[in-house]
């Protein structure tokens, strides 16, 4: 089974204020809004919509001012 | 799962939530600023001098000692500390009102005294806490709240260019200015902080770094919008660069 590295993210949704700026660099395009959840700020956090397609560069990390986001890395099995 | 690498994990000092408006740069900068403490080791000695402005706040949001300064007097502050503590760590923590506008002499003498101690100047152009008033880092032309024509430099003056002018003094060890728009841009600013940190550590002389920051809500602009604002208008005013490195040029010579 050939393998490949996916990133995991934490993301602290309390802290988040919706600034948008780890939505605007993300390369795979996967940062948005939730459209479902509200934090205790009254911001709407952001979520990954494909979870699978992250590659753990950090660069939404790096951008965060509020320290929302942890970045991790898993190596995966892919099915071919 | 159980096979997680880490890549990123913010700094344990880095204390939040805080008070900055969402997208400002200050938040990115304090996080710098924690990383570098924390990865060298240096949380235990290190002194913060808090401004008063935004980031008058600042000892909130990292756990290190801090100290409150006066309006414009941080780097005097620092100087007594680094005076009686020689083997800290101390850094000041302005904005450009603080730093550039009444604080300017102090921030000056700073450097001609050749103290060795760190100044990380955030300059975003307007005076941010107070409601969005002219500084003397506003653009030619920006729109403030006292100068919503925009800034006419026939009655208020050109922008202060603080990496410029701090590099003149023979006491500056190392002045540069970096941004933070993206993240190739945030490691940067990391790599020249944490530069000036060991410049201050060896005793090489006072260290100077400015950081083009954002606005957004002075600005009246969405935080995205804001970091686009500093890549094409205000690097054009303000270039990034370092404009002198004692270390450099030890090299050269």
């Amino acid at each position: 089974m050939p393998k490949k590295v996916r990133g995991v993210l934490t993301i602290r949704e309390d802290l988040c204020k919706q600034c948008g700026l780890c939505v605007s660099v993300c390369p795979v395009h996967i940062l948005d809004f939730s459209k479902t959840k509200i934090n205790s700020k009254g911001y709407r956090p952001i979520e990954l919509t494909d979870p699978d397609k992250c590659v753990g560069c950090a660069f939404c990390a790096m951008m965060c001012p509020e320290g929302v986001i942890d970045v991790y890395r898993e190596i995966v099995e892919v099915a071919e | 799962m159980g096979n997680l690498q880490v890549v990123y994990e913010v700094p344990k000092i880095y204390t939040g939530p805080n008070h900055y408006c969402p997208g400002c740069f200050h938040g990115i900068i304090h996080r710098v600023i924690a990383e570098i403490l924390q990865e060298e080791g240096w949380d235990d000695i290190s002194i913060g001098i808090a401004p008063v402005g935004c980031a008058v706040l600042a000892y909130d949001y990292i756990d290190i000692d801090w100290f409150e300064a006066p309006h414009g007097r941080a780097c005097a502050n620092a100087t007594g500390i680094k005076w009686a503590w020689p083997d800290r760590l101390v850094f000041t923590y302005q904005g450009d009102g603080d730093a550039a506008s009444i604080g300017f002499a102090e921030t000056s003498y700073a450097a001609v005294r050749g103290v060795n101690i760190t100044t990380i100047m955030v300059n975003n152009a307007v005076y941010g806490m107070t409601g969005g008033q002219m500084a003397p880092t506003t653009l030619v032309g920006m729109k403030t709240t006292t100068s919503p024509y925009g800034r006419d430099p026939k009655y208020a003056g050109y922008p202060v260019k603080m990496a410029e002018h701090i590099a003149q003094f023979e006491g500056t060890a190392l002045s540069v200015r970096v941004s933070a728009f993206d993240p190739q841009h945030v490691l940067d600013m990391k790599k020249w902080i944490k530069k000036a940190f060991q410049y201050q550590m060896e005793g090489k002389g006072y260290t100077f770094i400015e950081v083009v920051s954002t606005c957004p809500t002075n600005w009246r602009m969405d935080p995205v919008k804001a970091a686009e604002f500093v890549k094409n208008e205000m690097i054009k005013v303000y270039p990034l660069g370092v404009y002198k490195d004692v270390g450099e040029e030890k090299k050269e010579g």
